[in-house]
């Protein structure tokens, strides 16, 4: 196995749900308080992204798959816990000590009409991530740059001087992938990139990321709640629940033998296109907000399993004979 | 008979240029209790085909040419009043985002009444009684509670069940799904496809589903659609096109799915993107990104004709089919 590049361990995020000091007021128990409630998005994920992988992490909405990609990024400040790149923590540096990570890890968002500036040609938009982190290259060299990048993602260099509302959907993710690239990093998170797009333009932009990776050793941390794409795609798949990583494994040990209520759940719902397919398992209910910090295990309130021991202690990620990780006590009780 | 019968259907758009068609000679026709799915692409005109059933067509849109029967009347045809008779009563529709469809300053349960009360004439007890009926048949718990609650208090999928019960109010013949479970996760959308379906059977209603996705299509309706640019490229048994796919496009858009290909393989694209509405190639519409095209498709456009699985308007099938019919000539001979 490769060494790994980012290691993230006892992860949390908060966020303080009433920022107005007159909502904080409550009245409880004959007197009147004050209390800030926050929701608890990441309740300490413990992950590794190891060189040249590609990581998917899949969930439900509000699961906290996005907020891990924003921590791991910089764009929030995690609550607790460390994150770290090769052998440097990352978490806690402010804006100049951050630059040279940076230049190694980038993001590609969700809505590609959303994030690329729509007042700034392609020509604009790549060129100043390259002038400012290469502030010794001469106007050629970067104008050299762009056209390369913009023809190594399938658009013509003759068109950077368009507008991004000149592009579809799909041109327009592939110039947000260059621009990730232009940079040249060698970790990008991609947060559902592909979930704005069509069929036939979602397999281009796939395609364009795996030629990438294989020729630039990228490692991806892909974020998706699409299942296909996944089991294509990944090395290894995290499962993730209210803030929590419930199992981790080989995307093939994964899709073959799920172990975890709630991976075997969300596997059977996806729509095959063969006919014969077993009924999807139902959950009760829906994905609670975590207002509260849960104790015991998170899946507990939908899980047909639980027993006294899930509400009361929270379940650690154990490695299982096939090489997955599954935080689940049923399991290691051996009940399922 | 069927229940509606849509044919030679034309929607243009008007601009200051120029006319956009939006839909070219859309024909389909839809039985009692029948389920059909139309697929395409962004662009392909689902949604508008979808508004043009319930003539909700908005400006600068406007029905061209062609008729939607439902039974013997023409919708095209039907002044406001006719058309809010069949709005909501005969044909109901769903929407994409259970959000935008709600309205946010009433609650759930006003709007069910205000729903009911606006077709028929009852009072608001026995409105209340129907819509907490139909709120516990789409499966949601303690009816009476939510009844009195805003939108903005449900989840998404519970958002999209007040819908389903909203549109089972008035018992109506035909549902248009466009998109009802796009916005919703993989386990929230197979629930609410299960609700569907169970409703439809139950009930008798025809179905008309919307979606880009075929698993989901697949789930769900008997017969499918395909769009692109503005017209039906192929329409047959749902299980049938999926298997075997005839048209260029369909099978373009089944081999783009990433389950059809091994893990770690490149995806088989469809080069370029649907053309925009201004910029409609000449003949087939397809023909810039068809790995068959020939001359042919360049300049005229393909009629339908039944390849044995499903109508389809490629001449490479025509001719394939052609072929056969001449090797069966000379095998008689």
């Amino acid at each position: 196995m490769t060494r790994p590049l980012i290691q993230i361990s006892g992860l949390e995020k908060s966020f303080t749900s009433n920022e107005g000091w007159l909502g904080q007021w409550r009245f409880h128990q004959g007197k009147l308080t004050r209390q800030k409630d926050s929701v608890h998005a990441l309740n300490g994920v413990n992950l590794t992204i190891n060189q040249g992988e590609t990581l998917c992490v899949v969930g439900e909405t509000g699961c906290g798959k996005s907020t891990l990609a924003r921590a791991i990024m910089g764009l929030t400040t995690p609550t607790a816990g460390e994150i770290h790149y090769l052998d440097q923590r990352i978490d806690q540096l402010n804006n100049r000590q951050r630059m040279f990570f940076r230049r190694r890890m980038q993001m590609v968002f969700q809505n590609p009409y959303a994030s690329l500036n729509p007042r700034m040609t392609v020509y604009q938009t790549l060129s100043e991530p390259i002038s400012f982190h290469n502030p010794q290259l001469s106007r050629a060299q970067v104008d050299e740059q762009i056209d390369e990048l913009l023809e190594s993602v399938g658009i013509s260099a003759s068109s950077s001087d368009r507008y991004p509302h000149e592009f579809s959907g799909g041109q327009r993710q592939r110039i947000s992938l260059a621009r990730a690239l232009s940079v040249e990093p060698d970790f990008i998170v991609a947060d559902e990139p592909l979930s704005a797009l069509d069929v036939s333009v979602q397999a281009q932009v796939l395609n364009l990321m795996m030629d990438k990776q294989e020729e630039r050793n990228l490692s991806y941390l892909f974020i998706t709640h699409d299942l296909a794409v996944v089991e294509h795609f990944a090395t290894r798949v995290a499962v993730m629940y209210l803030g929590r990583i419930c199992e981790l494994a080989p995307t093939n040990t994964l899709f073959n033998s799920p172990k975890h209520p709630y991976t075997q759940a969300l596997l059977s719902a996806i729509p095959r296109l063969d006919s014969n397919t077993a009924q999807p398992i139902r959950l009760i209910g829906e994905v609670p907000t975590p207002t509260e910090k849960p104790i015991g295990c998170v899946f507990q309130a939908r899980c047909p399993y639980a027993n006294q021991r899930c509400y009361d202690v929270s379940p650690e990620m154990t490695l299982q004979s096939d090489g997955s990780s599954v935080a689940c006590h049923a399991i290691e009780e051996g009940r399922l | 008979m069927n229940l509606l019968s849509v044919s030679n259907l034309n929607v243009n758009f008007h601009m200051k240029e120029q006319e956009l068609a939006a839909l070219i000679d859309v024909s389909f026709t839809l039985n009692r209790g029948e389920r059909i799915a139309i697929v395409g692409e962004s662009g392909a005109g689902k949604s508008v085909l979808g508004f043009s059933i319930v003539n909700l067509i908005g400006k600068p849109g406007y029905i061209a040419s062609g008729s939607i029967k439902l039974e013997n009347k023409d919708i095209t045809q039907m002044n406001l009043r006719q058309l809010q008779e069949i709005r909501g009563k005969r044909i109901a529709m769903i929407f994409q985002d259970p959000m935008m469809t709600l309205n946010p300053v009433l609650t759930i349960g006003d709007q069910l009444v205000e729903t009911i009360r606006s077709h028929t004439k009852i009072s608001y007890k026995d409105a209340r009684n129907i819509a907490i009926e139909k709120l516990h048949n789409v499966q949601i718990a303690s009816p009476e509670k939510r009844f009195d609650q805003y939108p903005h208090e449900l989840s998404g999928g519970m958002r999209q069940r007040v819908i389903i019960a909203s549109v089972l109010l008035l018992n109506p013949d035909i549902i248009i799904a466009d998109e009802p479970t796009t916005a919703l996760d993989v386990t929230i959308q197979a629930e609410i496809l299960q609700l569907l379906l169970a409703i439809c059977r139950d009930n008798g209603v025809a179905l008309v589903l919307i979606s880009h996705d075929l698993g989901v299509v697949s789930k769900v309706a008997e017969r499918t659609i395909v769009m692109y640019a503005g017209r039906v490229v192929e329409e047959g048994p749902t299980l049938e096109i999926i298997n075997d796919p005839q048209h260029p496009y369909t099978q373009g858009l089944l081999n783009a799915l990433p389950q059809m290909t091994l893990p770690g393989q490149r995806l088989n694209q469809i080069q370029g993107s649907m053309p925009s509405l201004a910029e409609r190639p000449s003949g087939c519409a397809f023909h810039p990104r068809c790995p068959y095209a020939t001359e042919r498709c360049r300049q005229e456009q393909p009629s339908f004709i039944y390849s044995g699985v499903s109508s389809v308007a490629c001449f490479l099938v025509e001719d394939m089919l052609n072929e056969f019919a001449e090797q069966d000539k000379e095998v008689n001979e």
